[in-house]
């Protein structure tokens, strides 16, 4: 059986960590379970904990009020959920929820926020890392809001 | 050169807007054509146009295009009823090379009405489904009801394709993927040595697509893409399709990556 501190060192987001920063992460840690339709967190509440999925998928998801609830983007196995735990005032910008059966290594974000004031080289390794997967998922939503799919003028 | 009369013999909506046509020739002989090629095709009276071809190349002598009607021409192609007679000349230009991908893995790579001219592709793959490593789809649309050939996805996975479909935005009952294809590059499972890549999209998301793929090592060589230019004459005489030195309705419409990559740089082309 996996230990937390093992799923911790194989995730991608944490590649390059050195032992003792996997083992504090680790010390935040703990696993758990989202049956499909269940609620991660909600818009406007606080974002005190982050998400590493480990099987399965999580949609972000915004109301857009008349136009119903939509799904703006889903995330997948070894992608992170949530960075709102890092910047204040720590409230969820959006609602997310399992897509299906997830599993997920859920992260305290005071308890690492704590950890990171108190090393403040594990907080720059960790900002480092979150601000690259950031850089990827903002490219991602340029993209998106090309709309390079609607109609373009043809004969 | 000369335009041949087709009658429409079937016609089936994929989207609000797209249509698959099946077609026949009227008394001429069968038109024979390679995966990646082009017809110009027209309803009389509306101008041409150039239409990838989307049946299967070992297919039973029928001409398949899958059309969206987005202006006089296509609009008037689309609401042809079965009887009817298009025009037809070709086929044209320069297929995918799916000879040569033999070996390796292949990624086939479509957004939006990109997956049309994939799909004689998709279909000779997995015809000689042996001869190939991995082969797996990536599709990317911009919402559910926008998606090609929805009920052959599931078929041709049982057939042996990985299939991956994202879409751009979606409701809460859609439980797939959202998200834009590069990310689907990211995820799939492919041996990156010994993989190739076919590419039919919005340019911008080839783009994005093959910086992606370049990222797990598969260089502009292993790239193929399907190009779209203003084409007129389909045969490399009128120049209107000029992309840096070649002529796409020529030349193209597939490339490979590294072919284009100078010429793409510069703006104004």
């Amino acid at each position: 059986m996996r230990t937390l501190e093992d799923l911790i060192t194989a995730a991608p987001i944490f590649a390059g960590l050195s032992q003792e920063h996997l083992s504090l992460i680790a010390g935040c840690a703990a696993n758990e379970h989202f049956a499909p339709g269940a609620q991660l967190f909600r818009e406007g509440t606080p974002a005190d904990q982050f998400f590493l999925i480990r099987e399965g998928a999580v949609a972000l998801e915004v109301d857009a009020l008349a136009r119903g609830t939509i799904v703006i983007e889903t995330l997948h196995r070894n992608d992170v959920v949530g960075w709102s735990w890092l910047f204040e005032p720590y409230r969820w910008q959006f609602d997310a929820r399992a897509s299906g059966p997830t599993r997920v290594v859920a992260f305290d974000g005071a308890c690492l926020r704590g950890k990171c004031e108190a090393d403040h080289e594990l907080g720059y390794q960790l900002m480092r890392r979150f601000a690259a997967s950031l850089i990827e998922r903002l490219q991602a939503t340029r993209l998106q809001l090309l709309d390079v799919y609607g109609h373009a003028p043809t004969p | 050169m000369v335009p041949a009369p087709f009658a429409l013999r079937s016609k089936r909506q994929e989207t609000a807007d797209t249509w698959t046509l099946e077609l026949e020739p009227r008394g001429g002989p069968a038109l024979e054509f390679a995966p990646g090629q082009f017809t110009m095709l027209s309803a009389f009276g509306t101008g041409e146009v150039p239409i990838s071809i989307s049946g299967d190349p070992d297919g039973e002598g029928r001409l398949v295009h899958t059309v969206r009607a987005v202006g006089l021409a296509t609009k008037a192609i689309c609401a042809a009823a079965p009887g009817d007679v298009l025009s037809v000349r070709g086929p044209f230009g320069r297929p995918w090379p799916v000879d040569d991908l033999t070996g390796g893995d292949v990624l086939i790579v479509a957004g939006g009405i990109g997956l049309a001219p994939l799909r004689p592709a998709i279909l000779a793959l997995l015809a000689r489904r042996a001869r190939y490593g991995r082969l797996v789809l990536l599709y990317g649309g911009r919402s559910p009801d926008q998606l090609l050939f929805a009920g052959e996805l599931t078929e041709w996975a049982d057939r042996g394709l990985d299939v991956a479909v994202t879409v751009d935005s979606a409701g809460p009952e859609w439980l797939g993927t959202v998200g834009v294809v590069p990310r689907l590059v990211r995820r799939a499972q492919f041996d990156h040595a010994n993989a190739s890549a076919v590419l039919c999209g919005p340019e911008v998301m080839m783009r994005f697509t093959v910086a992606a793929l370049a990222q797990g090592g598969i260089g502009g060589d292993r790239v193929f893409a399907s190009m779209e230019r203003n084409m007129q004459c389909g045969i490399g005489h009128c120049g209107h399709c000029q992309l840096g030195p070649t002529l796409v309705c020529r030349d193209g419409p597939v490339y490979a990556w590294g072919e284009l990559e100078r010429w793409l740089a510069i703006r104004e082309l």
